[in-house]
């Protein structure tokens, strides 16, 4: 555990030691801004919630997500520094979780970062803060799920602007699969796989947590969404890392 | 004299290409080992495979006794490695990238900083301390590099090219350093600069296409050829078309 919060750590520290924290949290703060108050009628809605805040917020982390994960690995292979950090001993499950977690903490805080929303509606009104919870805790599982497909992509080739679009492709399949556009298609050619694209997709479970929901199902659903991705993670790395 | 280093039968095949061919020697407390052959003879593939990094076809490598691929954390935290192109991370400073190697190795406190400042001192990274890697000049990072493998004081050291790059003062403080350990330790170095090998090793092996072609101390290898120079031995037998060297 120490040592995966080692990794973490040094992790964490390189994304504000390069202008990739800042750049990343200053858009993704302008871009949550904008469709929130503009395209999301925050206002005009006259009703105290983040409705429109958290609408958005899957479709913008699709975005950034795989910006932040595509250096995850892809840049460790490109420099040879993989070599360094999995011939020190570490386990490379350390190394993983670790690197996972550094991204995880990294979107937690541009999370933590959109607080300014909540004091607005805040004082415009008097809102549900409890469902405001749930919501944050919900785009924080989304951020979470994202940047485990995106790591697990970015171990898959050195190239990171390969990685970038691998992953941005493999979320948006997670973050439509319960649109009626492909539920629809789906069922009336293979019923069967209709009901299995509602039950993997990230979005149908994040609404849930919108509304002020938290079912142990979808919770059981994020975790082992993040799991797989995670392990997958490992098996490509072990299977790629010398190549 | 206990082999520190034992590699049996050690083989790398990508696809239909074989790396390494079935190499075996070990390396006892006291040597310094140099790995010498042409580019793309088998040297680093072996010394990744000996340091847990590529997983070999066949054979195996034990380091202290423990096999690098069942009992890998206990070899690894006995062996210091200096990977091919010494590859560290460029927005660190040498400092927070020493603490990192030093955390991961288990090191905190007091003893963290001082394993810190002597590895800093044996590879005279003072004047640089502070700044981000990615600023440094190609012999200060083979330096950095150089540092993090000395940071644990370990048994084993597996160094590929560690002088590559540095300028002749820096290479004779390497060489220096290195002949400093040596008799605590087991070391392998790669390297293309036959006059190291003269200088800082004690015995040498040269490997040409994945095959081990000789292993002899480096006077004996000299003497091998009428003008008793290494250079001339390498070319002679490194030049040899594998084929003709299996019939033999």
């Amino acid at each position: 555990m120490r040592t995966t919060l080692i990794v973490a750590r040094r992790e964490l520290g390189g994304y504000f030691a390069t202008p990739v924290a800042v750049v990343f949290i200053v858009i993704f703060l302008a871009l949550q801004g904008v469709l929130t108050f503009n395209l999301g009628n925050f206002f005009d809605r006259n009703q105290a919630d983040l409705v429109p805040f958290f609408n958005f917020i899957p479709w913008v982390f699709l975005l950034l997500v795989p910006a932040i994960t595509m250096r995850l690995w892809a840049e460790e292979r490109r420099l040879g520094t993989i070599e360094l950090l999995l011939t020190l001993p570490i386990s490379l499950t350390q190394a993983v979780i670790g690197k996972f977690l550094a991204a995880w903490a990294f979107c937690a805080i541009a999370l933590a970062l959109t607080f300014p929303f909540i004091i607005t509606v805040n004082y415009l009104g008097h809102p549900d803060n409890g469902v405001i919870a749930t919501g944050y805790l919900g785009a924080l599982l989304v951020a979470g799920s994202f940047l485990a497909v995106g790591s697990a992509l970015s171990a898959a080739t050195k190239n990171q602007v390969i990685a970038f679009v691998l992953a941005v492709a493999a979320c948006f399949v997670f973050a439509v699969a319960s649109y009626p556009v492909v539920t629809d298609f789906l069922s009336r050619n293979t019923p069967a796989l209709a009901g299995f694209a509602r039950g993997i997709s990230v979005a149908e479970r994040f609404q849930s947590f919108t509304r002020g929901v938290i079912s142990l199902r979808d919770v059981v659903y994020f975790a082992s969404f993040i799991g797989f991705w995670l392990f997958l993670n490992t098996v490509i790395v072990e299977h790629r890392k010398a190549d | 004299m206990t082999a520190l280093i034992e590699i049996e039968r050690l083989t790398k095949r990508f696809g239909t290409f074989t790396a390494v061919d079935d190499v075996s020697f070990s390396v006892a407390r006291g040597e310094v080992l140099g790995f010498l052959g042409p580019n793309g003879a088998g040297k680093s593939t072996t010394m990744k495979m000996l340091a847990g990094f590529v997983t070999p076809s066949a054979g195996t490598a034990r380091i202290c006794g423990h096999d690098v691929q069942t009992d890998s954390l206990a070899a690894r935290r006995t062996l210091g490695f200096l990977p091919e192109g010494a590859p560290t991370y460029p927005e660190m400073s040498v400092v927070g990238f020493l603490q990192f190697v030093a955390r991961i190795r288990g090191y905190r406190g007091g003893e963290l900083a001082d394993r810190v400042e002597a590895a800093i001192g044996m590879t005279t990274l003072a004047s640089v301390r502070l700044q981000p890697v990615e600023t440094l000049s190609k012999g200060f990072k083979r330096r950095v590099g150089l540092a993090q493998s000395l940071l644990h004081d370990p048994p084993v050291l597996v160094l590929d090219e560690p002088t590559d790059g540095l300028d002749p003062n820096q290479k004779h403080e390497v060489r220096t350093l290195i002949a400093r350990m040596a008799p605590e330790k087991a070391i392998v170095i790669s390297t293309h600069i036959l006059e190291e090998v003269e200088a800082v090793c004690s015995r040498a092996i040269v490997i040409a296409h994945g095959r081990v072609v000789a292993d002899a101390t480096p006077a004996e290898l000299a003497s091998r050829h009428p003008s008793g120079k290494l250079d001339d031995v390498f070319r002679e037998i490194t030049n040899a078309p594998p084929l003709a060297k299996a019939a033999a």
